[in-house]
């Protein structure tokens, strides 16, 4: 059952514009990615599933130049990012929006949309793009005079992903924007994205727990598992994969047939 | 008109111990390094300008000195930072402090190897002149403590609220990862941040040898400095300000007061109320992040 993860390793297709190879990082002396293959296409929403530890966010953090790789190649556009520095990977049109809405807690919200834009120099540039992120989230204009800190949980995580967008990114890395937030919240969100993925035209890359939220979304899905990527399809199939089913959307079917069963074996081990 | 006079010369010194004070929060908020040798390069500020203008050094004009030993300073800490201070990223906090404490020990050294160890006063034009008041007597000397400290208060706020450099130190400051995450060169920035804390001890050096005599063990004047800092909040730059300005205050107060011996213990007194009854400083800079 390995061929789905080895999928990637085949061929890179020409509208391929990240494309990671064999990469494998460290905590230490501790393993997070275990050589791990994936490719994010051109404007597609690809999303990377699995659970606490599984490497997720170790492999965001990898692509977006925070971490460095032990191995493996990152490629974007054709050119090796493996190893940059985090402020090239920005200015080369990556930004990576993290876990649990870091923003500036005591700057105000329209300072931390200028920190997004700190790679940038072209003022008007700027100012167009706060307008779109404006229109996006009306609630960031309203409290632009406000510390970022007294927003609420949903308030920054929309801060966060504004943002990342005034770096005008090509790719953006979604970590767990579900992280924390009520359904209705998470629902607005991921609705947010779908936008700015149909109307600007980013490439988004999304690290999830909440699988169910993440494959209706994305067009494409990965599942990662210790460091590894153990599976990889068409984010609908994944849907209606049984392994996804019952190990991350939580549907079992043991109810229905009436017998008891203890645990399904995963397929891909 | 004696109690206004104890005023002036209490904010001048306190302006001087809240200079540095300034250094030690500027480089804990945005590195959160501690720099115990902040006093030790108030002091080789203050030589690098004399020695540059005193009669007896090189004797060049005041007005090209004072900003040649400001730059130099300025130099002085971003290369101190980048090639020293970086080697260190990932050990313990402690060892920064060892690092700095040792390096408070070797400035001393060298200045007094260089300049000698008697006391010396910078020839300043300012020396000696007096501002009449009505029955007021002022040294002007002390009047440009408290004005330089004001300009350079002012600009300081100016540069950390309207400049992108100012507003990406505080915001690297507050997190350092996200930082990271926008593309901010948050190394480079530490070495900024070191280099205007040289150039603010630096300001904080000629001052006070304009004023007074200094002598390398001057340096250790950043402890007081320190407990400026402490009792206005460290982590806050205005605080690290009021903190400065209150030492200064208490001392010539206490000692006109209470008893001239009581001048050294009361900012430490203070010091210890502040810590048990407001430990995070007057005006401390709190904030919790939100789950």
């Amino acid at each position: 059952m390995l061929q789905a993860a080895e999928k990637p390793g085949d061929k890179v297709s020409a509208d391929t514009v990240l494309s990671v190879r064999n990469l494998e990082s460290y905590y230490g002396p501790i393993v997070a990615i275990r050589g791990a293959s994936l490719d994010v296409r051109q404007g597609q929403i690809v999303t990377v599933l699995g659970a606490n530890g599984a490497g997720k966010t170790t492999l965001l953090k990898t692509i977006s130049g925070v971490m460095n790789p032990e191995k493996g190649q990152i490629t974007y556009n054709g050119r090796d990012i493996a190893g940059a520095e985090a402020d090239e990977v920005v200015r080369a049109g990556i930004v990576h929006v993290p876990e649990g809405r870091e923003v500036f807690p005591l700057l105000t919200v329209a300072e931390n949309l200028r920190m997004g834009a700190y790679t940038r120099n072209d003022l008007a540039g700027i100012r167009e793009d706060e307008e779109m992120v404006h229109s996006y989230f009306p609630i960031l204009k309203e409290r632009a005079r406000q510390a970022a800190g007294t927003l609420s949980g949903g308030q920054q995580q929309m801060l966060a992903i504004a943002r990342g967008l005034m770096a005008r990114p090509k790719l953006m890395l979604l970590d767990e924007p579900s992280l924390g937030l009520s359904p209705i919240l998470v629902k607005e969100i991921f609705g947010i994205i779908r936008r700015l993925n149909e109307e600007q035209g980013v490439t988004m890359m999304l690290v999830e727990q909440n699988a169910m939220v993440a494959l209706n979304v994305a067009d494409y899905g990965y599942v990662m598992e210790l460091g590894r990527i153990v599976m990889a399809d068409d984010a609908k199939r994944l849907l209606q994969s049984k392994d996804v089913q019952e190990f991350y959307l939580g549907i079992k079917e043991e109810s229905q047939r009436g017998q008891k069963r203890w645990k399904q074996k995963k397929t891909w081990r | 008109m004696d109690v206004l006079q104890l005023v002036v010369s209490g904010l001048a010194n306190g302006c001087i111990y809240g200079l540095i004070a300034l250094g030690f929060v500027l480089i804990y908020k945005a590195t959160e390094q501690v720099n115990f040798a902040q006093g030790d390069f108030m002091m080789l500020g203050a030589f690098v300008c004399l020695g540059f203008t005193n009669a007896e050094f090189l004797g060049w004009p005041f007005w090209i000195s004072v900003p040649l030993a400001i730059l130099i300073m300025g130099a002085f800490g971003y290369f101190l930072e980048n090639l020293v201070l970086r080697q260190m990223f990932g050990q313990p906090q402690v060892a920064v402090v060892i690092l700095t404490i040792a390096l408070g020990f070797v400035l001393r050294f060298v200045a007094g190897v260089i300049w000698g160890h008697e006391p010396v006063s910078l020839e300043s034009p300012l020396a000696g002149k007096e501002l009449r008041f009505g029955g007021l007597v002022l040294g002007w000397d002390e009047v440009t403590v408290i004005l330089v400290t004001v300009v350079l208060t002012l600009l300081l706020y100016f540069y950390f609220s309207r400049t992108r450099l100012g507003v990406a130190m505080q915001a690297a400051s507050q997190n350092q990862l996200a930082a990271y995450y926008m593309g901010i060169p948050v190394k480079r920035l530490h070495s900024f941040i070191w280099a205007l804390a040289g150039m603010v001890a630096a300001v904080a050096g000629i001052l006070f040898a304009s004023k007074g005599s200094i002598e390398p063990s001057i340096g250790l004047l950043g402890i007081k400095a320190f407990a400026a800092a402490v009792i206005g909040g460290f982590g806050s730059l205005p605080g690290a300000l009021l903190g400065g300005l209150i030492v200064g205050l208490i001392e010539p107060f206490s000692a006109r007061y209470i008893a001239a011996g009581y001048s050294q213990v009361m900012p430490y007194l203070l010091l210890f109320l502040i810590l048990v009854f407001r430990p995070h400083g007057i005006l401390a800079q709190v904030h919790s992040k939100k789950v």
